[in-house]
């Protein structure tokens, strides 16, 4: 069995033992670890796109709505159909929740291709702006979508997320993108950011790459999205909006750009934060802020990002 | 005389009012090493992204093999068989030396972004491949001691080697060399002159040359092109263009012909 391959089947186990016992555990520290899992999710994503393939995107919020919307939407119309009054067995359950969550995040990625294609011609603040935009849109289009309860949200969605859902997908979207990166192919990511012209002389279609790293970006925001929403059991609008996707740039940028290993780290971390930061209440998010502005300046190439060594003879 | 591999005919183009080159004729046969010289500013590069189809001429055709190249995209170019080096050095910095080789074995890849999930037998054979494949080209070029150093980090003169190899590495028909003497120094000449003609005939590749360093134009090519604002002033092999009174008004000077003159 390839080594990736052996990574992610004992993170898998791993996850599933590990959810063995989440009855146990104190329910805060359960959502603070689903958290923890989402945002590993987003900011890995994210970095397939920000960091890897350096195209400034500041819309993951917005496709992380379509599969908070969309898979909660798939579930809510088919668990009472299917399932009646009783809600289900288990793996009833599981079997409608991961195609929920499937739906959710294809239709994320058809978003990401909708808004790729066009936008994508576009370079750094340019990019970020149309973006920030589009995110912006979807948001506003759920908002005024009756049917997917407007302003109000969607509520009482069943809550299928388990913590083994949340590790199991955080270990999935790490694996994938670490497999896609490492290779001849994935190469090409890197070297679309690190020179576009040089990449197309030799042979690259760069704009194929752009729209692959964004639609895979996409495609897990909307899984990151349906497993937020089968958890908090409530979406609205607002938890869509782009403060949401600047706090997953903000993970990608301290982890490092195009560093998977730093950006889990620092997703772990900056989830951790505010929740450390509970006790000087209403100074948290000030103090939250200044830790911020601290690191950066402390470590701008990344808090887990180290220095490439110099050349040498070997 | 067989046909051409490259062709450029009548080949102009305009940026607003000013035509950066203008009914320029031009020919590369197989084999060939090809000069083009000027002085600054004459539209050599501007040229070099004609061939590679950053520009599309405005007027005139570009052909390639026999076939016409209009429309193409540059990597569509690239995967024709045309691949180029650059003035001002162009690595992808934040990858290795063997990565930046590997970047360029893209375009004779066996699987694709499907297998690097599956890593099955057909991927890890390929990407075996691959490796050989780059760490035989570094051999050759003395750079397989710096193969996991990032390419930024080399000396000068070792990345525009890098780059040259990064071309081979697509397996062109022809390469479009873009200054490669900017900034060496007599003996790095030399040793590039020395090179350009290993590679042309251990890959038996067709180049075409700008380069300002006549050393190194007039040791390695079999004919030279002269483009003066944008049209050809002169095309003979290097004695004839030494003597002609155009080129040394235009490019070469004065001076350049009493140096030849002590010879």
């Amino acid at each position: 069995m390839p080594r990736p391959h052996l990574a992610l089947l004992i993170a898998l186990l791993t996850a599933f033992a590990i959810s063995q016992f989440s009855d146990h555990f104190n329910p805060y520290y359960l959502d603070v670890l689903a958290g923890i899992g989402i945002n590993v999710i987003l900011a890995v994503s994210l970095n397939l796109v920000n960091g890897y393939t350096g195209q400034f995107s500041l819309g993951h919020a917005g496709f992380m709505s379509v599969g908070a919307y969309l898979s909660a939407a798939v579930t809510l119309f088919f668990a009472p159909r299917l399932f009646g009054s009783d809600g289900g067995t288990a793996v009833q359950q599981g079997v409608l929740f991961l195609a929920a969550l499937l739906v959710g995040g294809l239709c994320a990625a058809v978003a990401g291709l909708v808004v790729g294609v066009p936008s994508l011609r576009l370079k750094g603040d340019y990019l970020a702006l149309v973006t920030l935009g589009f995110g912006e849109i979807i948001r506003v289009t759920f908002q005024n979508v009756e049917k997917l309860g407007g302003a109000l949200g969607l509520n009482a969605i069943p809550p299928y997320t388990t913590l083994f859902w949340v590790l199991a997908f955080a270990a999935v979207t790490i694996f994938i993108i670490t497999c896609l990166v490492n290779s001849t192919y994935g190469r090409g990511f890197i070297a679309t950011h690190d020179d576009e012209i040089a990449a197309e002389a030799v042979g690259l279609n760069t704009t194929r790459y752009k729209i692959v790293a964004f639609v895979v970006g996409a495609f897990f925001a909307g899984i990151a999205g349906g497993l937020y929403a089968h958890f908090k059991t409530t979406i609205t609008p607002g938890g869509f909006d782009f403060t949401k996707s600047i706090e997953i740039v903000v993970m990608v940028i301290l982890g490092g750009m195009g560093n998977t290993l730093g950006v889990i780290l620092a997703a772990v971390l900056l989830t951790l934060l505010p929740e450390v930061l509970r006790p000087v209440a209403e100074y948290r998010m000030i103090l939250y802020s200044f830790l911020l502005i601290v690191l950066m300046i402390a470590r701008p190439q990344g808090l887990f990002a180290f220095k490439l060594p110099k050349a040498r003879s070997t | 005389m067989p046909a051409p591999l490259l062709q450029l005919a009548q080949v102009t183009i305009r940026f607003g009012g000013l035509t950066a080159v203008n009914g320029f004729d031009l020919a590369v046969c197989e084999d060939e090493l090809v000069g083009l010289i000027g002085p600054n500013g004459a539209g050599k590069t501007t040229v070099f992204n004609l061939i590679t189809g950053v520009y599309p001429p405005s007027e005139g055709t570009v052909t390639f093999g026999g076939g016409d190249l209009a429309g193409l995209r540059v990597d569509e170019i690239a995967a024709c068989g045309i691949t180029r080096t650059f003035q001002n050095i162009r690595l992808f910095g934040s990858l290795s030396v063997f990565d930046n080789v590997r970047v360029a074995c893209n375009l004779h890849r066996a699987t694709g972004p499907a297998h690097t999930l599956l890593r099955l037998g057909a991927f890890r054979a390929d990407e075996a491949a691959i490796a050989r494949r780059i760490e035989e080209l570094l051999d050759l070029f003395n750079l397989r001691r710096f193969r996991d150093a990032p390419a930024k980090s080399l000396p000068y003169g070792e990345q525009r080697r890098l780059e040259i190899v990064r071309c081979l590495a697509t397996k062109p028909k022809l390469l479009l060399l873009d200054e490669p003497a900017a900034g060496m120094n007599a003996t790095e000449k030399v040793e590039l002159v020395r090179l350009i003609q290993q590679v042309q005939k251990q890959f038996k590749l067709s180049i075409l040359l700008v380069e300002h360093s006549m050393k190194v134009v007039m040791g390695v090519c079999q004919r030279i092109t002269v483009l003066d604002y944008g049209m050809k002033i002169a095309e003979g092999d290097p004695a004839a263009i030494q003597r002609n009174p155009k080129v040394i008004e235009a490019y070469l000077g004065e001076d350049h012909q009493k140096s030849l003159a002590h010879h």
